[in-house]
């Protein structure tokens, strides 16, 4: 077996000794530390993001709040003007209904009034045409001449009955 | 049939030599060396941008990173932060010359005992200073499991003994018989897809698709079992809890 010539130790062990010395070496002080830098900026990096990403969403929550606050005052304030308006607008119609009213009771009053004028005018003229027309009937029928004020005496008589 | 062991014999590029030891470089050292330069090319190279949004090459990057940094802090806790780059290193290190053992005609490092025995051995030596250094000779209560007997003590604190021990030549031996047994079973299958020739060999051939697969898997896996089982020896060190 190869593994066994003992003549070919010494150079597979100062040659392990070279290469593994210089590797270490290289690691140890140039690409290790090279890579735990890159990765700690990464690190630092990402960290740092996340952090801005957090300012910047509380940023939004705060502006979000404000402008609902914002919305939430105009909407209270859009309702009370609506309140007002409407209250206002109903007491004016209240007012123009009142007024309407009054004036309607006003108008039916002189009508009632003027009908019952006329009719009472009418009532006396009736008589009056009763009595005339009694008179000439009785002159008519019985030719005879009955005073004015007898007849419109009977007429009125038979108009109450 | 070709030798199967044949692809782990070490082949010597240039002889080199140090304070009278062999340091030639070699098929082992040359695997070694692209492993360092791959790891260093996706950590380096592939973090260039340093982009806020990774490229796919930073990705990988930043996933092996992640990977072991998780696998440190969930195995050894805040403690273990200090040790990270060894261990970064260790799993890389391994998951590469594994991964690089599955190209054809490549070299394995890892399926060579002395490479992942020497590694091993830097984590049990590494472990033990730590534990030491931490907790005095207090460490030694490592050995000396709570809650038994004062009779079976003796008996238990000897089992507890050989069991760190073998700690390392475990940890070195699963990856590395793990990586031959591998390579040769691989080997051996090729060898029967052209032994068979066109007729008889699809079958050994579609077995090598999906053991191929599989090593793959292994080679992840024991890269991971290499470096999470240092982390949970790290951890007793450290903190003692038995």
């Amino acid at each position: 077996m190869p593994q066994f010539e003992l003549q070919d130790f010494a150079p597979q062990l100062i040659w392990l000794t070279i290469s593994f010395v210089a590797l270490y070496f290289i690691m140890a002080r140039v690409a290790l530390p090279r890579i735990a830098t890159v990765i700690e900026e990464r690190r630092d990096r990402i960290a740092s993001d996340l952090d801005q990403a957090e300012q910047l969403k509380q940023k939004t929550d705060a502006a979000i709040a404000a402008y609902e606050e914002a919305l939430a005052t105009a909407r209270a304030k859009a309702l009370g003007i609506a309140q007002e308006t409407r209250e206002a607008l109903a007491a004016e119609v209240d007012a123009e209904k009142a007024r309407a009213e009054k004036q309607i009771a006003e108008k039916t009053a002189e009508a009632e009034k003027r009908i019952a004028e006329s009719k009472s005018d009418a009532l006396t003229h009736i008589n009056e045409v009763a009595g005339e027309v009694a008179g000439a009937i009785i002159k008519e029928l019985i030719d005879a001449k009955a005073s004015k004020s007898e007849v419109n005496q009977a007429v009125s008589k038979a108009l109450v009955n | 049939m070709p030798n199967p062991m044949l692809q782990f014999e070490i082949k010597r590029f240039v002889k080199l030599d140090l304070f009278g030891l062999d340091a030639s470089f070699t098929n082992s050292s040359l695997f070694m060396v692209i492993a360092v330069f791959l790891i260093s090319l996706l950590t380096i190279w592939g973090m260039r941008g340093r982009a806020l949004v990774p490229t796919r090459m930073q990705s990988v990057a930043e996933i092996s990173y992640e990977f072991v940094a998780n696998m440190v802090r969930d195995n050894v806790g805040s403690a273990g932060q200090k040790y990270f780059p060894f261990v970064f290193s260790l799993f890389m290190f391994v998951l590469f010359t594994n991964m690089l053992g599955m190209m054809p005609y490549s070299f394995t490092v890892t399926s060579h005992i002395i490479v992942t025995f020497a590694l091993a051995a830097i984590v049990f030596i590494g472990v033990t200073i730590i534990g030491f250094a931490k907790h005095g000779l207090g460490f030694l209560k490592i050995l000396v499991p709570s809650g038994v007997p004062a009779m079976l003590l003796p008996m238990l604190v000897v089992i507890e003994l050989i069991s760190y021990f073998t700690r390392p030549l475990s940890l070195s031996v699963r990856l590395f018989a793990n990586m031959m047994a591998g390579h040769a079973m691989l080997k051996v299958f090729g060898a029967f897809v052209v032994g068979l020739g066109l007729i008889g060999g699809w079958a050994p051939l579609a077995f090598m698709v999906a053991f191929t697969g599989l090593e793959i898997l292994v080679a992840f896996l024991q890269a991971y079992v290499f470096a999470i089982l240092s982390c949970i020896y790290l951890n007793d060190a450290l903190h003692m809890h038995h």
